[in-house]
């Protein structure tokens, strides 16, 4: 696996989890909720589960920690089977959307909670308690009751819960899915630091691919009960290997081959990110001529919706920076104004004519 | 003019409700209910307390509390206030050693027929305490399956039915609020290393500990003011305070032991209640705000090997609730050894008839009654008060509902029989009594009942049917009302349910000519001779059978609204 092979081997040497044929069949589905699912994740590295919901990446989440009996298929640590193994025996760690504190805890004996299990004293335990409460930006919280704490400070406390006996695997089960936007991507950036810092191996749950993104080394993405796609985070990103994962990575626009070959784009299926057509003034040289059909503002660029004269039947989003068109009038585009329209393949991504739909 | 945030910003404030006049509206409906509590519970009980004080008569005591120093040292009166005592600790434990896995089993495991084993788990608690005391001496006594232990009579038949009585209080305080804990909390202790038995002493049981508690203080309660049954399975030998109250003032007209002996309960009764409520608030505090985010509606795992002790626990439970039931509906249905119908057609020239048509008349008053004091009451304390004054307020009149349940039905009576037999309220011949006495009994349930809907009444319904133009009647009937009928009827079925079935202040107060006929039942089982013990079976399968009837259409109608003690 392209994972196992690039990742640079951690103090404690090993090759890490392996899930391979997992499957998970819940009594009166349909669908098996996990089907044949195998992955890799070396040890010191991130890897985020990414999918809609429904898809399986939390029944896989909770296989790995023991939670969810397998129908078939094995789990694997340091190449030794864990299948068997109760949770609680396994050595992970496993931090959920909502805390889940111990609320008649304090925040020191929250954190300390995995310690206190393996037999660690209290002077030690105390020092690795406010080694964690400094890692996560919590310093002095010791004493204080988790009910007293805003969401983002209890997530914060779960994850120093969660890493303080330096388990072997941490499981994050959609860990800033709860909080609002803009904590959650402050969050995301220090997570990403606290894993490293800690040297972690985690596997990450999550519906949200900028998350994904920012958290971790490794992408995995799940439809339907499997991974259809599996490698580094940035390769995945940038090239999706079929239209419903481009779909679900942010390439919103969908255009058939005719479609494409309308644009300018090469004779194939194509899918498109926001910012790959691009309004431009009327005439510009290369442009496409188009009109428009309505306009919203948004914080970074108008959302133009137009209507291309090579393309008629189809509406399609455009973006309108400030600096594109004339300053003056980026902002004060109506229905019906010309506009021209510029195609940007790098924001694009291109599948085989007759692809196989998975 | 007010504008809309004005408004928003005064509904919120105010809790339910349009209301400025709102402390008025409150202060009528607060009157009506409190004015009855004074004269029908606090009269009564204080004179009874009186009698308790005072000189006796010789010129001696000082200080009034002779008759105490008297009553507290006689050997027998130390002998019950030791048996009550060590009886309902031992029923108590008991109930919660066996409650607490038999809640783990029906609450939280994947088992068939789930659904039918809590509705036998829970019947015993609306079975009449004279049916209880039939059906055990049907086991124990002579021709009962379990006659060869020669208990009847003894301790230990009390110890089973007071446990058969309150072991449901305890599956149904601690097993829907076991079912609610989000599992994920567990989990999470698992993977951090908890083994299944540290996760339950780390994480479940602190999490539980507030019901259990609560639970163990009701189950107290209820046991150390058990009546009927000590009453009907004691025999001669064995007496609580309670028993000996009744033994006292009608038997030996000793009012004044009787009195002292009301007191001494009523402030054992006080005491644990309030230990029990700090103890309660104490180990809830910080929970609270926890509980956000919504739990995942995981499937109830199936049994495990490590759950066999609590599947044992559960079956022996079910075996305790079922053994009595079942002995006293096959007993009653034969006769000298044989299959007979006789023990029934013995009944209509017994009275039963009259007594049980007397039972639902007087029972439908006292629901009735119930319900309109209960509601009142209900909607007062479960008001969101403004001022720190105005929440104490109503955290005192809401404890003050709440003291019927701690004082023993058989009190109630006694002060009754004491204080209203003269002007200015002579009810002594009036029919009125029972009802009156039986209505203070159910109210704390019927409280009990109605606020917690109540308070859990999410105000912004009402807002936004507001803001669209209800008016704020139209608006309570369009938000609240829904979800207020379903509480409401099972109030009411409840009240129904406890009032056919009261024994304890209605022995005092019926009428040798018209007996209820959980009395009539008492009177049977106290005639000799195999026909009347039979016909007592009978009665008391008929009472079952319609209290028990009464309750299947609560749990349908209230969908599980009814009873959550504690």
């Amino acid at each position: 696996m392209t994972a196992a092979q690039e990742a640079t081997p951690g103090p404690r040497a090993g090759n890490g989890l392996g899930v391979s044929g997992a499957r998970v069949i819940f009594a009166g589905a349909e669908a098996p909720a996990l089907d044949d699912v195998s992955l890799t994740l070396a040890r010191g590295r991130v890897l985020a589960v990414l999918g809609p919901s429904g898809c399986g990446k939390s029944t896989l989440l909770r296989a790995v920690a023991g939670l969810q009996r397998l129908d078939a298929g094995r789990v694997t640590f340091d190449g030794v089977d864990v299948t068997k193994v109760a949770t609680h025996r396994r050595d992970f760690a496993l931090m959920f959307q909502d805390g889940q504190l111990f609320g008649h805890l304090d925040v020191a004996a929250n954190v300390g909670y995995a310690l206190a299990r393996r037999g660690v004293g209290n002077s030690q335990r105390a020092v690795r308690v406010d080694e964690l409460l400094d890692l996560v930006g919590l310093p002095g919280y010791q004493g204080r009751s988790p009910s007293t704490l805003s969401g983002g400070q209890q997530q914060r406390v779960a994850l120093a819960r969660a890493l303080a006996a330096r388990p072997r695997l941490l499981l994050l089960d959609e860990p800033l899915s709860a909080l609002d936007r803009a904590l959650r991507e402050r969050l995301a950036a220090e997570l990403r630091e606290i894993l490293t810092a800690e040297g972690a191996t985690a596997l990450f749950v999550t519906h949200d691919h900028d998350e994904a993104l920012t958290v971790a080394d490794d992408m995995a993405i799940m439809r339907d009960g499997r991974v259809v796609q599996h490698g580094p985070a940035r390769e995945v990103w940038a090239a999706p290997n079929d239209p419903a994962t481009a779909d679900f990575l942010g390439f919103s626009t969908a255009l058939d081959a005719h479609e494409a070959g309308a644009l300018g784009l090469s004779n194939k299926r194509w899918a498109l990110r926001r910012g790959a057509l691009r309004v431009v003034a009327p005439s510009t040289p290369g442009a496409l001529a188009g009109r428009v059909v309505r306009s919203a503002m948004a914080e970074d660029a108008a959302r133009v919706t137009v209507r291309l004269d090579a393309l008629p039947g189809r509406e399609l989003l455009a973006l309108a920076p400030p600096d594109a068109a004339s300053p003056q009038t980026w902002a004060g585009l109506g229905a019906g104004d010309d506009v021209g329209v510029v195609v940007r393949p790098e924001a694009a991504v291109a599948f085989p004519a007759r692809g196989s739909r998975p | 003019m007010t504008g809309p945030a004005t408004a928003r910003r005064r509904s919120l404030r105010h809790g339910p409700g349009p209301l400025r006049r709102a402390p008025l509206v409150l202060t009528a409906l607060a009157v009506f209910p409190l004015v009855f509590l004074a004269v029908f519970f606090a009269w009564p009980v204080a004179a009874m307390a009186v009698r308790g004080f005072g000189p006796d008569g010789t010129g001696t005591d000082v200080t009034g509390l002779g008759g105490f120093v008297d009553v507290l040292t006689r050997p027998r009166v130390l002998r019950v206030l030791w048996f009550t005592v060590w009886m309902a600790a031992l029923a108590t434990l008991c109930s919660v050693a066996l409650g607490v896995p038999a809640a783990h089993v029906l609450y939280r495991l994947r088992m068939p027929l789930a659904g039918l084993w809590r509705a036998l788990v829970v019947l015993p608690f609306v079975m009449p305490t004279v049916v209880v005391g039939v059906a055990f001496r049907s086991l124990f006594a002579d021709g009962g399956p379990l006659a060869a232990l020669g208990w009847d009579g003894s301790w230990q038949p009390v110890l089973l039915a007071m446990v058969f009585f309150n072991v449901s209080v305890v599956v149904r305080t601690v097993g829907p609020m076991w079912a609610s804990f989000d599992p994920r909390v567990a989990q999470s202790a698992a993977a951090l290393g908890a083994s299944p038995r540290e996760v339950f002493r780390t994480v479940t049981w602190p999490q539980l500990r507030p019901a259990v508690i609560s639970a163990a203080s009701v189950v107290f309660l209820f046991c150390s003011t058990a009546f009927g049954i000590v009453l009907m399975l004691g025999g001669l030998r064995y007496s609580t305070l309670e028993t000996e109250i009744y033994s006292l003032t009608v038997e030996f007209l000793d009012l004044r032991a009787a009195a002292v002996l009301s007191v001494t309960q009523f402030v054992l009764v006080a005491t644990l209640l309030v230990v029990t409520e700090r103890v309660r608030v104490g180990a809830r505090r910080g929970e609270e705000r926890l509980r956000r985010g919504v739990a995942q509606a995981a499937r109830p795992p199936r049994p495990a090997r490590g759950d066999v002790p609590a599947l044992l626990a559960a079956a022996a439970v079910l075996a305790l609730v079922l053994a009595p039931v079942v002995t006293l509906l096959v007993r009653s249905v034969r006769v000298a050894g044989a299959w007979s119908g006789a023990n029934y057609t013995a009944l209509a020239p017994m009275g039963v008839p009259a007594a049980l048509s007397q039972s639902w008349r007087i029972a439908v008053d006292a629901a009735l009654l119930a319900l309109a004091l209960g509601t009142c009451v209900a909607v007062v304390v479960s008001w969101r008060a403004r001022t720190p004054l105005g929440r104490r307020g109503i955290a005192v009149l809401d404890a003050a509902f709440m003291v019927p349940l701690g004082v023993s039905a058989v009190t109630v009576g006694f002060g009754f029989l004491i204080t209203l037999d003269r002007p200015p309220l002579d009810l002594r011949s009036s029919s009125a009594l029972i009802p009156i006495a039986q209505a203070m009994v159910a109210l704390p349930l019927v409280v009990r009942t109605l606020t917690p809907v109540l308070r859990s009444i999410d105000p912004r319904a009402r807002e936004a049917a507001s803001a669209l133009g209800a008016s704020p009647l139209r608006a309570w009937m369009t938000a609240d009302l829904p979800l207020l009928w379903r509480p409401f009827a099972a109030a009411a079925g409840f009240a129904l349910a406890v009032s056919l079935g009261e024994f304890g202040a209605t022995a005092f107060l019926a009428q040798p000519e018209s007996p209820t006929l959980p009395v009539l039942v008492y009177q049977l089982i106290g005639r000799p001779g195999q026909a009347n013990f039979g016909a007592a079976m009978a009665a008391s399968v008929i009472l079952a059978a319609v209290t028990t009837l009464v309750m299947a259409v609560v749990e349908r109608v209230g969908a599980g609204a009814a009873g959550r003690m504690g």
